[in-house]
């Protein structure tokens, strides 16, 4: 906050938010510290780098991913992964023949505890009205252009299941370490509007 | 609620524009209503369905020409004049305009706060009943115009799918949200063919997976 004392004054929403928050603190009904540490914890400790090392693990340790697989929450707990927006994990599998794709038409459903929060294009109109209508059309705006033949499968987040992509190791990373490979995961790839690629 | 926020299945949105080097915040006070909302539920006034009908439950121009922060930042705001926390008067003056009452309920501090997002709150209850479709069985969800919160979008309204997995039983949003009990009951995760829901529009391969409660489903062939 501190920055923010010597930029331009605060906008409408920014002092609407001000004033709320100031209200509340008066009421005695949230604490400054607890926010504090709510801000931080989604800002820089949890985001896309938790499922990154999941997705790598996977990769090079079949039994962890049969593990993942039949049980994700359970299976992430092994990294400390877990918690809000994250109680109840589904993992997908893209393979050559079938492509996952994750979206929450209603709201904006992540799974957090992976991924952290969601890009802006995620909780937008245009993502949430077309990803169950016209995957392949979305999918070829992020550059991902699928086979006629490749399945497509669409899972629209209605409920407290949260859906992780496990997405296709790349051709020609064999002899990668599981930290090199956590580096090539990226955010898109377990969403499901990316592909893994070597750099 | 037939409502802005279901859209699955409109046209005229545009292209997806995703932004290279997203912040996870893009203004200081996003991240603080990410956090007043976490913290105010902590208070267990509401729960997350009913905080997301606040957010949805509001005029479709306000909706899309919103940020989804400032739709938080809305959603909350009503909650809490809902719950009693504020008055309107106090939003509208920026201000508190009544001292706190004397019965000020706890408030989790720093390391009590953390200890409640890192284990979250599952809505998954134990099972009091067998589930009353199997993996396998075609389904169709049910003709219905709900004016509260529903987690049954338009747009497999009144088609078939079939059953892929038992998910459990978790509580059910539509009750849950009107603070009318949890009402818990079989999740299914259902997969519809695509021409199903859009006819030739879509691809043959292509497929929509949707976790539907029992309530939202009928037996079909």
């Amino acid at each position: 906050m501190a920055n923010s004392q010597h930029t331009a004054p605060l906008t409408p929403t920014a002092a609407r938010v001000k004033a709320l928050e100031s209200i509340l603190l008066e009421k005695r009904l949230v604490d400054t510290a607890a926010l504090d540490m709510l801000i931080d914890t989604y800002e820089t400790k949890v985001g896309p780098r938790n499922g990154a090392r999941v997705v790598a693990r996977a990769w090079i340790d079949p039994a962890f991913r049969a593990r993942l697989m039949s049980d994700g929450a359970a299976a992430i707990a092994e990294f400390g992964y877990q918690g809000r927006q994250t109680e109840d994990l589904v993992v997908v599998e893209n393979t050559p023949a079938i492509h996952n794709l994750v979206v929450c038409t209603l709201c904006s459903c992540y799974p957090w505890g992976v991924l952290g929060l969601p890009p802006v294009w995620y909780k937008s109109a245009p993502y949430r009205s077309r990803a169950v209508m016209d995957p392949r059309g979305v999918l070829r705006e992020f550059g991902v252009e699928l086979e006629p033949d490749v399945e497509v499968r669409v899972w629209d987040s209605t409920a407290e299941i949260r859906y992780l992509v496990l997405p296709e190791r790349p051709a020609g990373s064999e002899g990668m370490s599981e930290e090199q490979l956590a580096s090539l995961v990226t955010r898109d790839s377990m969403i499901g509007v990316g592909k893994v690629k070597l750099p | 609620m037939n409502g802005i926020h279901d859209m699955g299945g409109m046209h005229g949105m545009g292209p997806v524009e995703p932004e290279p080097n997203e912040p996870v915040f893009h203004a200081p006070w996003e991240g603080r209503v990410l956090a007043l909302n976490l913290a105010m539920g902590f208070h267990g006034r509401w729960n997350i369905d009913r905080g997301r009908y606040f957010r949805e439950n509001r005029h479709p121009l306000d909706y899309l020409s919103s940020t989804y922060y400032e739709i938080w930042l809305k959603g909350l705001e009503a909650l809490l004049v809902d719950a009693g926390f504020v008055r309107a008067e106090e939003l509208a003056a920026g201000r508190s305009l009544v001292p706190p009452p004397n019965d000020v309920p706890r408030v989790p501090g720093r390391d009590e706060a953390h200890a409640v997002i890192s284990k979250g709150s599952s809505y998954r209850r134990p099972e009091t009943a067998p589930p009353r479709f199997k993996v396998g069985d075609t389904v169709r969800v049910r003709e219905m115009t709900v004016a509260g919160h529903t987690r049954a979008p338009r747009y497999c309204r009144r088609r078939r799918g079939i059953v892929q997995e038992v998910r459990g039983n978790f509580v059910f949003p539509d009750t849950n949200a009107a603070l009318a009990g949890e009402n818990p009951q079989a999740l299914y995760s259902v997969r519809f063919e695509g021409r199903e829901l859009w006819g030739d529009a879509a691809g043959p391969k292509d497929a929509v997976y949707i976790d539907l409660w029992d309530d939202y489903l009928e037996a079909a062939t």
